[in-house]
């Protein structure tokens, strides 16, 4: 099977500091694929690089075989923070991915209608229904999370990438999302590599797992998670679950 | 019904200081302790403010078409220059300090020069309502760019937005409520600075009215046509605030929808 994004002995150092060491992943195609590791590991440097936004020292970002390292613009990248402009309605937040994409004279009439159009036919399907025309700020953390989901998806539908997209919700908010999002992932079937330090949301949303450890980071083990999504509630109360996560707690030790 | 009651005393405790001051000036004028030809009471201000009142419009109606004029194309130009320099950091460099310089030198001392250059028409004084409103606003802007979300900037890159975009949909709505800041000093500051180039020569203006009634002592007359230059910009500074509020809806909207 063709790897959907394969990222290649990477490594990125910040003067003589050494923040990854020969790091190589892969995403295959409607994956999920969870990177685990504690604060500072850098995940988020390796993100920015996945994104486009720096320029590893080594190796190479490939998406469906294309070269992209240092382009930015191909993957879909939804920071730590939602990001959603106080300053735009929300339906425009999530539409903005759309608008900038159309950047010919000619397309100008009528860009902004057509952009509103599609993006509010996803209102529905995200469980955001009625906030188009209210602004951020009105809006609950779990609200704009999934309205940020849907910028992100609007943007590309080909690979995702989410730096802690739930760790700023308190727990119950966070597991009613998690549960929001199993679902709204069977129907998208969204490439998605998402980073988090949290064990039990990685082991819960995930197809396999990266543990990534040390300084200089360093992909310390990778953990398949074989079970089938849409996985319940009760999956995290499970002895396999469990079994799981002991595993997972002996590489970050 | 506390918050209520606090909007009230917010607004009546101003407007009886105001009143009690009044009243003192009225008395002292009342009682002699001040003679009238040197301070007139505020009953023969609002006098003189009736009885002038067509003629002191005609004159305010040429003051505020300078004001107008100098402060559209002083923001239009503050706000040019800002976007120029933000986009181009040479150019930002460079002239980022002259900016804030230039700001310091008193208008009151340039506008004789610019009436000698460009005569006793509309112009200098135009000229000198662009120079005062062009500075709060570019460094009004300037700050609120350099201020932008860097992350907001970030994903509009992973987007693979160009820099005009990343300009247009972060940092210039980002900087607004700074644009209006630099807007309402440029008003405040605009009326005063068509009134002192009117006081250097014209023919119409409140300030060609302040000089001719200064040179027939009547005191009266002044504090009148002062009240007036008072009142239009506190007129025009409330106009900023409401333009302000209506085209940033997203600033007075919180999650229970209402302020």
């Amino acid at each position: 099977m063709e790897k959907k994004l394969e990222v290649s002995y990477i490594s990125k150092s910040f003067e003589d500091h050494m923040v990854l060491e020969d790091i190589s992943i892969y995403l295959n195609e409607g994956e999920i694929v969870c990177l685990l590791g504690a604060s500072g590991a850098g995940k988020t440097t390796l993100f920015h690089i996945i994104a486009g936004l720096l320029c590893p020292q080594n190796g190479t970002v490939k998406l469906s075989g294309e070269d992209i390292t240092n382009a930015p613009g191909k993957i879909s990248y939804m920071l730590q923070k939602d990001m959603l402009f106080p300053y735009k309605t929300v339906l425009d937040n999530v539409a903005l991915p759309l608008m900038l994409q159309e950047t010919g004279w000619h397309q100008w009439i009528g860009k902004k209608k057509r952009a509103r159009a599609k993006a509010a036919s996803y209102f529905g399907e995200f469980g955001i229904a009625g906030y188009e025309t209210k602004y951020p700020a009105q809006m609950s953390g779990g609200m704009r999370q999934r309205a940020a989901l849907l910028r992100t998806y609007l943007f590309s539908d080909e690979v995702a990438l989410l730096d802690e997209p739930f760790s700023a919700l308190d727990t119950i908010t966070k597991s009613a999302m998690h549960q929001w999002y199993l679902q709204v992932m069977e129907q998208i079937r969204l490439s998605t590599l998402f980073v988090t330090h949290d064990i039990d949301e990685a082991i819960l949303l995930s197809d396999r797992i990266y543990i990534l450890a040390g300084n200089p980071g360093k992909i310390v083990k990778e953990i398949i998670i074989d079970k089938e999504r849409p996985r319940s509630e009760e999956f995290l109360l499970s002895q396999e679950f469990l079994s799981y996560k002991r595993k997972i707690l002996q590489y970050l030790k | 019904m506390k918050k209520r009651f606090q909007n009230i005393t917010n607004w009546i405790a101003p407007c009886i200081a105001v009143v009690l001051l009044l009243a003192v000036w009225q008395i002292m004028c009342l009682t002699g302790a001040l003679p009238s030809y040197m301070l007139p009471s505020p009953v023969q201000v609002v006098q003189a403010l009736m009885g002038d009142f067509p003629l002191l419009m005609e004159h305010a109606k040429a003051t505020l078409q300078e004001a107008f004029l100098g402060l559209f194309i002083g923001i239009a130009g503050g706000f040019l220059l800002a976007a120029m320099m933000e986009q181009c950091s040479i150019l930002y460099k460079a002239l980022y300090p002259i900016l804030v310089i230039t700001q310091t030198i008193p208008t009151v001392a340039i506008a004789p020069l610019l009436v000698l250059w460009m005569g006793y028409g509309i112009a200098p004084k135009v000229t000198l309502v662009v120079l005062i409103s062009f500075f709060p606003v570019a460094v009004g802007m300037l700050d609120g760019f350099r201020e932008a979300d860097e992350d907001g900037i970030r994903l509009l890159r992973a987007m693979g937005a160009s820099g005009w975009q990343i300009f247009w949909h972060v940092k210039v709505p980002g900087s607004l409520s700074h644009f209006f800041g630099g807007v309402r000093l440029a008003v405040s500051y605009s009326m005063v600075g068509a009134v002192i180039s009117e006081w250097l020569g014209g023919f119409s203006g409140l300030g060609v009215y302040m000089t001719r009634v200064k040179k027939s002592y009547a005191y009266d007359k002044m504090f009148a046509v002062i009240f007036l230059i008072t009142a239009l910009s506190l007129l025009l500074m409330k106009c900023v605030s409401l333009i302000q509020y209506f085209s940033m809806p997203w600033a007075h909207k919180n999650i229970e929808g209402k302020r």
